[in-house]
């Protein structure tokens, strides 16, 4: 788990963006803040929470503070734990604000806490913000930052921001500096188009990666973040998993062999990937090591052995045979021994998926007429449905591990069987659409920094 | 002596491979050696096609071999139960007469998709249709077809035929579907 600090990540960010961030200033908080957020505690009464727009000098940096003060609300408002209270309800007039907050005057609108930030556009043409979290109750700031970087990186600071807020007030890690990857779906269902697509958490910077022109299937990042992995249809060939770079485009098939090979997805270290690969009709489980090429078959069984995935450590394999008589998820070591059944419950059990922080798996799980997404510890106990539908499928989790992304699909004929991204808090609270251009399926959310 | 009899087959097995290059017969006037320009792609000069045969129309005006006659007159695709892939007793007898039509027409290779329903998650769905494809094509290997002239592949519930979520519709999106090559 990374602890949401800027002295850590300095680095990374720098490398990646090339913008350096500085402390403004670290209050140091009291050993019990009351300004917390239980995040594991059912359903949460959000923290209200006030958020001018920043302040900023000339038309170019107001509107900068404008837009990073709504994707910062908007990232917090998502969430469910915050409520953002309306700027009209706002009593402290922002020339004194700018000064210094005026605590009892965010008091009487009920505000709890409160960010106060500033854009600056510098000579040097670098975009500077600053901001502070403030506990209204207390009168005392939480967190204070301030990032100089290229103007055009506005929405990242936005994210990064929202993050270090989440962070302070949870306690856990943030999920708004994140990316989804998924299958946009187009066309008549008899003949839907697939095209690879990738966009911020939020939707914004949404862009397709593929035309359309092959059917494409399940993308999933590399632990870089900077490949995805996925199963194309070359015209006239064998399905095949492929690795592709995000930004350049360049792809490349992973092996070359009699059946086709699916269900792919990186080891934690980004130095494999591990797929299904079909033999004489028979689905198994292999792990191709990217460097050599070699691979290693890791299940050997004439039931279907697919959809595999790592234990972030590594070092176990969760993936889905239908050994038993009917689909259910199995536990095996990385090198395929100790193979182990952990689901027993009543339907069928697909698509495990191991949380990021190692305590859960998320799964799909199929009773006649209705689907759930679920979750349960890695060895079977404590299942909890989070959401339901007609057919809710293909869990992924936000970096942080709290919160899962699935698609929906209603029967055809009510609302045409058209599949959509949804999100859910591990609660089972918080459910929300993920607005897409078009219809959309198979979300992969980008991996832990 | 013994030898005689495989060189015949070799030979067969020459002509045979002679009769599967592109002849387009259709389009050649004459015997001369003009070369025949089609969608501007050169075509080997006359002389050199040997194969002047003209595909065979089967009875109602469809070409023999085509995936037209394997549609119209033997049925290109057989249905399998909810997570099943093994045949009924109507599948079996589709793919009878399917193993029959292609021994009638050796130089046709097919590729036999397997799908599911939509009632499965997608890469389980996957790994099912390539189960019926092989299902299929594993009979019409049984029923002594060689092997090398049927392909496989699976679409999962990617191309269903009825996108209805209804039993109607799910019972004929499991299938396994012939397609000539």
């Amino acid at each position: 788990m990374r602890k949401f600090n800027f002295k850590i990540i300095l680095p990374i960010l720098q490398k990646l963006f090339s913008i350096s961030i500085l402390y403004v200033a670290f209050a140091v908080l009291p050993a019990e803040a009351t300004l917390k957020v239980d995040i594991n505690s059912g359903k949460i009464e959000p923290l209200p929470i006030a958020l001018p727009d920043f302040f900023g000098s000339g038309t170019q940096a107001i509107t900068l503070g404008r837009d990073i003060a709504s994707v910062i609300s908007s990232d917090l408002q998502r969430s469910g734990l915050f409520r953002l209270i309306d700027s009209r309800a706002f009593i402290q007039g922002r020339n004194s604000l700018r000064v210094r907050p005026r605590f009892p005057a965010w008091r009487q609108i009920q505000a709890e806490a409160l960010v106060v930030g500033s854009t600056e556009l510098r000579p040097n043409g670098q975009l500077r913000v600053e901001f502070r979290l403030w506990d209204v109750l207390r009168g005392q700031q939480l967190v204070g930052l301030r990032t100089d970087t290229e103007p055009r990186n506005w929405r990242r600071v936005a994210h990064i921001i929202a993050d270090a807020i989440y962070s302070e007030i949870t306690g856990e890690e943030g999920y708004f500096d994140t990316r989804v990857v998924y299958v946009a779906e187009s066309g008549p269902a008899l003949k839907r188009i697939k095209r690879l697509a990738i966009m911020d958490q939020d939707g914004a910077n949404h862009r397709y990666l593929t035309s359309g022109s092959h059917l494409v299937l399940t993308p999933r990042f590399s632990p870089t973040e900077q490949e995805i992995t996925y199963l194309e249809y070359p015209p006239g060939k064998k399905p095949r998993v492929y690795i592709r770079n995000i930004d350049t485009g360049q792809r490349e098939k992973l092996g070359e062999f009699d059946g086709m090979t699916f269900a792919p997805r990186y080891s934690p270290d980004g130095k494999s990937v591990i797929m299904s690969m079909a033999q004489n009709g028979n689905s198994d489980i292999f792990v191709m090591d990217l460097r050599t090429r070699r691979y290693q078959q890791l299940t050997r069984h004439p039931a279907i052995d697919t959809s595999p995935c790592f234990s972030p450590d590594g070092k176990r394999i969760v993936f889905t045979s239908t050994r038993g008589g009917k689909g259910q998820i199995y536990v095996m070591d990385s090198d395929g021994r100790n193979k182990k059944r952990i689901t027993f419950g009543r339907g069928k059990y697909s698509t495990p998926v191991w949380s990021p922080r190692g305590d859960q798996i998320a799964f799909t799980k199929q009773t006649p007429g209705e689907w759930f997404i679920g979750v349960m510890t890695p060895d079977g106990n404590e299942e909890r449905l989070l959401a339901r539908g007609f057919a809710v499928e293909g869990p992924t989790w936000s970096p942080n591990g709290r919160v899962l992304m699935f698609f929906r699909q209603p029967p055809a004929g009510k609302e045409g069987g058209k599949p959509k991204l949804y999100s859910i808090d591990l609660t089972g609270h918080n459910e929300r659409e993920i607005k897409t251009p078009t219809d959309a399926s198979d979300p992969a959310w980008s991996p832990p920094k | 002596m013994d030898w005689k009899i495989p060189t015949i087959i070799l030979v067969a097995l020459a002509l045979g491979a002679c009769e599967t290059t592109p002849d387009n017969v259709g389009s050649v006037k004459g015997s001369g050696s003009i070369s025949v320009k089609t969608a501007a792609t050169s075509l080997a000069p006359v002389s050199v096609i040997k194969n002047r045969k003209l595909a065979k129309l089967a009875p109602g005006g469809v070409a023999a071999g085509s995936q037209e006659d394997l549609v119209t007159n033997i049925g290109d695709r057989v249905f399998f139960g909810l997570d099943s892939v093994s045949l009924s007793s109507d599948a079996r007898s589709t793919l009878e007469k399917q193993a029959q039509w292609l021994r009638k027409n050796p130089n046709v290779t097919v590729t036999v998709a397997g799908h599911a329903d939509e009632r499965g998650t997608r890469e389980y769905n996957l790994a099912l249709g390539e189960r019926r494809a092989t299902a299929a094509r594993d009979y019409l290997v049984a029923l002594g077809l060689d092997q090398n002239r049927i392909k496989t592949i699976s679409y999962g519930k990617e191309r269903p035929i009825d996108a209805r979520s209804v039993e109607d519709a799910w019972s004929k999106n499991r299938r396994s579907v012939t397609t000539v090559d």
